[in-house]
């Protein structure tokens, strides 16, 4: 960590500092509206509106100390059950929805020992560098203008003009100390806020349960979709030209002997039919399952892939064997969005993809020395790539800053299978 | 012609076999699965083999496997690989040793019997005949040669595929003659000593689609 690191984040840190003061002090003002609110809940028509208000306001504050903690690089994760659907505010399914969640009464008890740890940190990180500052510029400043009344630090008071000038190199101490700790103050206190405000381990349960409904929504909405996709491809495609290729094959049936000129035509016809069925046919396959991949596997049919692109591809792979089939799959597809993508949008003048798997994990990079400007909020291909990762409890992300490189990263846990033939 | 087929589906080899024996080849050998392909072809060294890439046991690319390896054994035996698929990349693998007497068509070609059986017939005599779909795809992707006027191109992109000069005429709407002359220039261009041997034609395609 270089000094300018260093630097930056025991500034960083200070104004967490800063902060954590204020926020501490809010702290009082939201649990007695809190208290409050549980006091009144039983009065009608008010009281539950009242407790809404104020948990929401609670894990309001709740989340500022959350996201505080993610700044800090300790991610906390919200542990709240997932809200009743169509509930009014202040409805009797709020209340119990409210009531019933322990990270309701964990928020709670946080608020004031959250507070007191806070601000005391806070005061800290805040007053000794503060100290340091004044003795490092002020002090200097006013004995310069003549001014000597009283002291500073171990000389205190100031008795001779050189006691005053050490001030100086006191104050820078202080500062560079207090700079220096701040980042672990700061840690100190997220971590106590943790303490309450993390899910617990029936929470963290209930958090992995919910995400899988979701993902098993999507995985099993998405299958549906695409079986329905490939019904239809199937019935107005290849199967209506079948059935065309049949009866102009019957036609040229009767004709063949009264008319064999017209027969021939026919027969011409119904090949035409026949191929272009076969063309429909393909491009189904390609997409339920490109048949390279289902010969050479990912690594084969990423290279597959790349000549495609009219910029030259680099890929790389440590794949020790092959990868079960719906991951394949899923990150194939994946990979082929991210290159149709550099070949739409980029600009690039070269690109690369990096297999690698490690660890039980997937590891793909697909990047580009493009324009970048990449933005993964926008573009449905993006969406869909995420959720079908998301069904294996895989990852992306990109970067794109507006000079390039674009790096698209997804990560998916899987084991390998079959080692390779 | 002597002939060896490779496909696991009995319809399609059965067809396959009716079909070229209706314009006088002789099919001497047909298997249906890539472990017996490289004996057979030791065995009987025919004219010309005509391999599926999907082959049992595997049904991944055992016949390319196949078909490279056998042209390993026996160096300039030439395949006709068939695909439902047809993929750059694997065109690339079968061209690499020399492109001579090499073939990669999609099955859907078949349909067209005289265009079908000219294109063994090319292969058979150590040309090369690409399916228009490989070629288009490797075209897709980079830019045009220099120096080639885009008729010149277009004359290239036919002896990619296989075409006789006669058959590049007919499709042009131009002479055999002036097929000849624009080859001509295209060999210049590409830097190859007139001659009229037919692994020009072979090394004008590979340096064509950069392989």
């Amino acid at each position: 960590m270089s000094l300018r690191d260093r630097c930056r984040a025991g500034l960083s840190a200070t104004g967490h500092g800063v902060f954590a003061i204020g926020l501490g002090l809010l702290n009082g003002p939201v649990l007695a509206l809190w208290l409050v609110a549980l006091v009144l809940s039983p009065v009608p028509m008010l009281g539950a509106d009242l407790l809404h208000i104020a948990t929401i306001v609670v894990r309001w504050r709740a989340d500022i100390e959350r996201r505080l903690g993610a700044l800090a690089g300790v991610p906390i994760r919200r542990p709240y059950w997932p809200s009743p659907d169509r509930a009014e505010l202040g409805s009797r399914r709020w209340v119990r929805w409210i009531i019933t969640d322990p990270a309701t009464w964990r928020d709670t008890a946080w608020l004031l020992p959250g507070a007191v740890v806070g601000v005391t940190l806070g005061v800290i990180m805040v007053a000794i560098p503060a100290y340091g500052l004044v003795g490092v510029v002020l002090l200097p400043l006013w004995l310069f203008l003549g001014d000597v009344w009283f002291g500073y630090g171990v000389f205190w008071p100031t008795a001779t003009l050189a006691e005053a000038w050490l001030a100086f190199p006191q104050g820078l101490i202080l500062v560079v100390v207090s700079l220096g700790a701040a980042p672990l103050l700061r840690r100190t206190d997220i971590l106590f806020a943790r303490l309450f405000l993390a899910p617990t381990k029936a929470a963290e349960l209930r958090l992995r349960v919910a995400h899988l409904t979701t993902t098993r929504a999507d995985a099993i909405g998405a299958q549906a979709a695409e079986l329905r996709r490939i019904e239809r491809d199937l019935h107005d495609g290849a199967q209506a030209r079948m059935v065309a290729v049949g009866m102009t094959i019957g036609l040229a049936e009767r004709l063949v002997l009264r008319d064999p000129g017209a027969a021939l035509k026919l027969l011409a016809e119904a090949r035409t039919s026949n191929t272009a069925a076969l063309v429909d046919l393909r491009h189904l396959v390609r997409g339920i399952h490109p048949p390279v991949l289902a010969e050479r596997g990912l690594e084969g049919a990423v290279q597959a892939l790349a000549l495609h692109l009219p910029v030259p591809v680099e890929v790389t792979s440590q794949l020790p064997g092959r990868l079960e089939t719906p991951i394949e799959s899923a990150v194939y597809f994946a990979v082929a969005e991210a290159l149709a993508n550099i070949g739409r949008h980029s600009r690039a003048g070269s690109a690369w993809v990096h297999l690698r798997h490690a660890e039980g994990r997937l590891f793909v990079e697909v990047g580009d020395d493009g324009v970048g400007g990449a933005d993964a909020t926008r573009g449905t291909g993006l969406h869909g790539i995420e959720r079908r990762l998301g069904t294996f409890d895989g990852t992306m992300m990109i970067t794109s800053p507006s000079a390039g490189p674009t790096v698209m990263t997804m990560e998916v846990p899987c084991a390998l299978s079959s080692p390779k033939t | 012609m002597r002939v060896v087929i490779a496909e696991d589906l009995t319809l399609l080899r059965d067809g396959l076999t009716r079909l070229l024996e209706a314009f006088d080849f002789e099919v001497v050998a047909a298997v249906d699965n890539g472990p017996a392909l490289l004996p057979t072809l030791l065995q009987h060294r025919p004219d010309v083999a005509i391999v599926d890439v999907r082959l049992p046991p595997t049904y991944t690319d055992e016949g390319l496997k196949a078909a490279i390896a056998a042209r390993i054994a026996i160096p300039g035996l030439p395949v006709l690989v068939l695909s439902q698929h047809v993929e750059p990349l694997y065109a690339r693998e079968l061209l690499t040793d020399s492109g001579r007497g090499v073939g990669y068509l999609l099955k859907d070609r078949i349909s067209d019997v005289e265009q079908f059986v000219q294109a063994v017939q090319q292969v058979a005599a150590g040309g090369t005949a690409l399916d228009p779909e490989v070629v288009s795809q490797l075209l897709a992707r980079r830019e045009p040669l220099k120096g080639l006027t885009p008729r010149e191109h277009d004359v290239l992109k036919h002896i990619a595929e296989g075409r006789s000069n006669a058959a590049i005429a007919a499709q042009l709407f131009i002479t055999e003659k002036v097929v000849s002359k624009y080859i001509n220039n295209i060999f210049s261009k590409l830097g190859m000593p007139p001659s009229d041997d037919d692994n020009r034609r072979v090394l004008a395609v590979l340096r064509y689609l950069d392989v």
